[in-house]
């Protein structure tokens, strides 16, 4: 059937399952614009500002596992996009964005509106397209989407100059795709897995880490299981929160830079670590050469690039994180080891360590402390709010006081660390899910970053639920300037912070404000009973506060500084674990 | 160590972009790089010459491959392989010199391919060794203007590395 390019690209989305399209029109981008005008399947959310766009269908893929999309126009809309992407490319998240380019006969001509958007984006896509014929285009949709979402996911660009949209052609759906440079692998290489297993039979002291590809590939029952048959103690990434219940007495919390006390000297004096979905950023390895001295490494990822990439690898196993546990517990279930009485001496261990230094900091019944505000929220959504975050401390304490016990509900810019992910991506996750209660945890900063996206949660009714942390500053630089620059705060002090609750009013939100530790609770409380509108609620929580444990930058995962309370860590011997 | 890498990619724009941006962004080095469409005309070849250790030579080809427009890569250090490369040099030696210079083109096979009143413009092809000794031989007379296409290289069929 013959149609016009715009047409044939929105009967793509809609042959992909897309029900919700992020986007900002624009010049080289109005046949589009002008074929959703009259389109019922399928609904555009109008942001106010590209990078919104690209952050809110980002969010919308995290929490709904589909691929999450956006549409720009030309020139400044597609490289206001950019930011959006590499922050997609950094955490694998499956997203296609689709930009306005000027007609193919301009290009490179410096038309208005031109950007080379195709050759800015090749570091921080998956993979970009131009589409120079209308042609091409149904063909290339289903490509970018397949691309998107298979593998190790992320984000991918394609580009479509005006007289592609404009043109005419016809409309044939390719039935399927077949790519001669692209076939991710899935299945792990048998000996490899067993070899993995082998190493759980073998070790004394192994620790789990389990990352955001336990989330990508749906792995969290799989995890579970294995972590539960073999009694192994598990941490996770800042990006695998959820993918392992916080709650479950194996869990040892986060590593790392801010990671638990338990789970960082865990790491450090294991013999094993089974790394699934992982790819030992340097937020977590510490100095690497120091990280897990005595430990053998398996690395489970799809993605070979990941494997020996930072750190050394003994049981390298390429495959997808579902396929390869299943794989392995399957191994593990023949075997006849007595796991409960094998793991004894070292779970009491990392008992000990979890009683030794829980996460901790000083209440105040007269100024806010922020980790109360966490925990609060944590307390009156039963743990089972969406949160989204912000990046600095607002984001470690999310991290830290939260308990995720489900996966897909803990949404943060994990590895481009974007100030102003937070709020896009909570609208892009209340899209996907309606009915959810959604958190963005926020700091005063970044808030303002995409704060104008105020006007979309209010226009689409998304009762959206803004914990700004205002601390008056930008806490976590504050918070370096302070131990490692001699409190000299430079350009921290963030001096004059709008009143979060005029601007709320302002928008047509909700604007609540606490100011006295007694004030928390109740705000909160009547921030969930609002259900058609956004709400910013202004914390004006203790400037001092910052975030513990932190391991310095450089410093091994167990050269932790702790609080004011300070005080000498034992050393660990692990001659003292007995194995029956 | 220097490596020898042969790439497989489709014949497509841009390729030859995203390979180049793989290598400058994450600080690897291309010390020689050649192009050429193969016979299908859909797929082109490349040889690129890195240098590494093996933890740097193996995430070279991991990321070569992770390209979607990568269709094969391999490491020719694995295998029994020959390599050639052209070179053509614009000499302008003392007109004493000009029969000892022609003699050196011939030892080398190389042959003239332009001739001036002062210059002569030489051909030749050979590993890497070959040509190294073929342009010291010739500098000393007066190397006027000089370009190589960079290596190519293929794999030795049935022959194992000992």
């Amino acid at each position: 059937m013959k149609m016009s390019g715009a047409e044939i690209l929105i009967e793509c989305l809609k042959k992909e399952g897309v029900k919700h399209v992020f986007g900002y029109p624009g010049g080289v981008v109005l046949n589009i614009f002008d074929v959703l005008y009259d389109e019922k399947q399928l609904k555009l959310i109008l942001t106010r500002h590209e990078q919104g766009a690209v952050h809110a269908a980002d969010g919308y893929a995290r929490v709904s596992g589909k691929v999450g999309v956006a549409i720009v126009t030309s020139g400044p809309g597609a490289t206001n996009t950019v930011t959006g992407l590499a922050t997609a490319s950094m955490d694998s998240i499956p997203i296609v964005v689709f930009t306005g380019q000027v007609p193919t006969m301009l290009i490179g001509n410096d038309a208005f509106q031109e950007a080379d958007i195709v050759g800015i984006t090749r570091p921080c896509t998956k993979h970009n397209f131009l589409v120079k014929d209308v042609k091409d285009l149904a063909v290339t949709v289903r490509e970018a989407f397949h691309i998107a979402s298979t593998g190790r996911p992320g984000p991918v660009l394609v580009d479509l100059p005006k007289d592609v949209t404009a043109g005419t052609g016809e409309f044939i759906w390719p039935k399927e795709v077949h790519i001669k440079g692209y076939n991710p692998k899935y299945e792990g290489n048998k000996w490899q897995m067993k070899q993995a297993a082998n190493e759980i039979i073998k070790a004394k002291r192994p620790v789990i880490m389990a990352g955001g590809g336990v989330i990508l590939s749906d792995a969290s029952k799989e995890l579970k299981e294995l972590a539960e048959l073999t009694k192994i103690p598990v941490t996770m990434t800042l990006m695998g929160l959820g993918g392992f219940p916080g709650t479950n007495r194996l869990s040892m919390g986060m590593l790392g830079m801010h990671g638990t006390y338990c789970a960082n000297m865990a790491v450090q004096n294991s013999d094993l670590i089974v790394g699934i979905g992982v790819r030992f950023d340097d937020r977590v390895t510490g100095r690497t050469k120091d990280f897990a001295p005595g430990a053998k490494i398996v690395q489970i990822d799809i993605d070979p690039t990941s494997i020996k990439k930072t750190i050394r690898v003994d049981v390298p196993v390429v495959g997808d994180v579902k396929h390869v546990l299943k794989g392995m517990i399957k191994e593990l279930k023949e075997s006849k080891e007595q796991w409960s009485a094998v793991r004894n001496a070292w779970l009491k261990q990392v008992d000990a360590w979890q009683k030794e230094r829980p996460l901790d900091y000083e209440h105040d019944p007269k100024v806010i402390k922020p980790q109360f505000v966490v925990e609060k929220i944590y307390e009156l959504t039963k743990g089972d709010a969406v949160i989204c975050t912000e990046v600095g401390q607002n984001q470690m304490w999310a991290a830290q006081f939260y308990k995720y016990d489900k996966p897909r509900k803990w949404l943060s810019s994990g590895g481009l660390g974007t100030m102003g992910y937070g709020f896009p991506a909570a609208i892009g996750a209340q899209m996907a899910m309606p009915d959810a209660t959604v958190f963005d945890i926020a700091g005063d900063g970044s808030i303002q970053m995409n704060i104008q996206e105020l006007a979309t949660a209010v226009i689409n009714k998304l009762p959206i639920k803004v914990a700004i942390l205002n601390n008056r500053f930008l806490g976590m630089v504050r918070q370096w300037q302070e131990l490692f620059f001699k409190e000299r705060y430079s350009h921290t002090d963030l001096d004059v912070v709008p009143d979060f609750v005029k601007v709320a009013e302002a928008y047509g939100a909700v604007g609540l404000r606490a100011e006295t530790t007694a004030e928390v609770v109740p705000v909160i409380k009547e921030a969930l009973k609002i259900k058609n509108k956004p709400v910013f609620m202004d914390f004006v929580v203790d400037w001092k506060e910052k975030v513990y444990p932190m391991v310095p930058a450089g410093a091994a995962i167990d050269e932790m500084i702790f609080g004011e309370k300070k005080e000498k860590k034992k050393k660990f011997d692990s001659s003292e674990i007995k194995i029956a | 160590m220097k490596h020898t890498i042969s790439v497989l990619v489709e014949n497509k724009f841009g390729v030859l972009a995203r390979v180049a941006g793989l290598f400058s962004g994450r600080g690897f080095n291309i010390e020689s790089l050649s192009v050429g469409e193969t016979i299908d005309p859909n797929i082109s070849s490349m040889t690129i010459i890195t240098r590494g250790d093996d933890l740097i030579i193996e995430q070279i080809t991991k990321q070569l491959n992770k390209l979607v427009d990568v269709i094969k890569v391999s490491d020719l250090m694995e295998v029994e392989h020959v390599e050639r490369e052209m070179v053509l040099v614009k000499v302008s030696p003392r007109r004493e010199d000009r029969i000892e210079v022609l003699k050196i083109a011939e030892i080398f096979r190389g042959r003239i391919i332009d001739s001036g009143h002062s210059t002569f413009t030489i051909e030749t092809t050979g590993d890497e060794g070959k040509i190294s000794a073929f342009i010291e031989l010739i500098k000393p007379f007066g190397i006027k203007e000089f370009v190589r296409t960079g290596k190519v290289a293929i794999a030795r069929e049935g022959v194992k590395k000992p």
